[in-house]
């Protein structure tokens, strides 16, 4: 076994099974697989900042949208309804399941909305060749968000409560509904575009020159 | 394998959260041995990783029986209630004809909670008896599990939106129950048990001892 004499820089390590590699050459829209186990090591998006800046915007201003608009109106013999997510949060918490109304918050509203502000304050600046105060921890806490933002399931969860309801009440959706389902859509653009190996790398360049 | 090229034996930490690689006596030298580019801490292998993935499994198994026999939500209409535990719901949804919904019920709080406990299990057993078995697979199986456990949430969501709608009051109520604190327990501390295990120690076991690196 040869020791490796290269420096860090070139170098990357497999985090599910720590074989290392030279860091690849990749041209936009390549990535590269761990042969060992076949998990991603890095990989080259297409788009590139000024693409992520702009869905990372279009998802705030939907997550807006679908927390102030009611998610679905209902009637059931003559009397309407109307509810929104912050409808069923604030009826859970009255209820006294403080634990469920607190996680899907967090879930629903905080991470995704998190996650979009956090992702234009490093993004923005980064777009002029400025990198934002303290934008290592920032785009780390990001990063450790998106486990917990769930936009993708909690659409799911809306289209089985509606078919649910469907044979008991006379349903209609709501602007919300359709500002969670773009929603869904563009968080699904935002990260496929993000290219976080990069963004690792302009961070880290500005960390050693400053 | 034994002569594989890791970053352990190279001498190299490697940052969980921006994956910049640091010469071991280089992170010595920094603060609480954190990332020189991101401050995330640096650990070899996760800390404590099998003794927290099987406390945090353990208490999911434990969880897991409330949040199967107890009601997950009541439903009241003109005054007669029905309290409704995971199972009887997707039976209701059955009796009711709307079975592609049953399906997707049934395999977001059902099927995805039992595999991913199941396969936490068996990941944490083939470490712990220090299995030579199948790496790879292990490691796919790993990188599932991490994955599909965020679409068990549906059922919470569903209760959420159905309180939402219906709190008429006079003709008819849904009630969350106790059970959906339960699962929703079950959903949250698997996913921390996902996020504690580290797939690296199933490599480790495979080329005994990669941590004999010359100090």
């Amino acid at each position: 076994m040869h020791e490796i004499q290269n420096n860090a820089e070139a170098l990357i390590a497999c985090i599910d099974c720590d074989q290392l590699y030279s860091k690849p050459l990749l041209r936009k829209g390549e990535k590269a697989l761990c042969i060992n186990c076949g998990a991603v090591l890095c990989e080259r998006k297409r788009g590139g900042i000024d693409l992520s800046l702009a869905l990372a915007l279009t998802c705030l201003i939907l997550l807006l949208l679908a927390n102030v608009f009611p998610l679905l109106r209902m009637s059931i013999a003559g009397i309407v309804q109307e509810g929104s997510l912050m409808t069923g949060i604030v009826e859970m918490y009255k209820q006294g399941y403080w634990e469920i109304s607190a996680l899907v918050f967090i879930v629903t509203i905080l991470a995704p909305m998190a996650r979009a502000l956090l992702l234009l304050y490093v993004l923005i600046p980064m777009r002029f060749n400025r990198l934002a105060p303290r934008a290592a921890q920032v785009f780390r806490l990001l990063e450790s968000l998106s486990p917990w933002a769930m936009t993708e399931v909690f659409m799911l969860g809306i289209l089985v409560a509606v078919v649910k309801m469907a044979d008991l009440a006379a349903l209609q959706p709501g602007v919300a509904l359709y500002s969670f389902a773009a929603l869904m859509l563009f968080v699904a653009a935002t990260d496929a575009s993000l290219d976080v190996d990069n963004i690792w790398e302009k961070i880290g360049a500005e960390c050693d020159a400053g | 394998m034994q002569g594989r090229r890791t970053a352990t034996r190279a001498g190299y930490l490697v940052c969980h959260d921006c994956r910049l690689l640091t010469p071991i006596d280089v992170a010595a030298e920094h603060a609480h041995c954190s990332c020189p580019r991101c401050g995330s801490s640096l650990h070899l292998r996760k800390p404590d990783s099998l003794a927290r993935t099987w406390a945090l499994t353990l208490t999911a198994y434990i969880l897991y029986i409330p949040a199967n026999l107890l009601p997950i939500m009541t439903v009241k209409m003109s005054g007669r209630g029905e309290a409704d535990t995971i199972l009887s719901g997707v039976k209701a949804l059955i009796v009711g004809g709307m079975w592609p919904l049953a399906l997707v019920v049934f395999f977001a709080s059902i099927t995805v909670p039992v595999l991913k406990l199941l396969a936490l299990t068996g990941l944490l057993l083939s470490v712990q008896f220090k299995s030579k078995w199948r790496p790879r697979e292990r490691t796919v199986v790993y990188r599932l599990t991490e994955l599909i456990g965020r679409w068990s949430m549906i059922d919470i969501f569903v209760i959420t939106i159905l309180v939402a709608l219906v709190q008429m009051g006079s003709l008819s109520t849904i009630d969350a129950g106790p059970g959906a604190v339960a699962f929703a327990g079950v959903v949250v501390i698997t996913m921390f048990a996902a996020m504690s295990f580290d797939p690296r120690l199933i490599w480790d076991n495979i080329e005994n001892q990669p941590m004999k690196e010359k100090e």
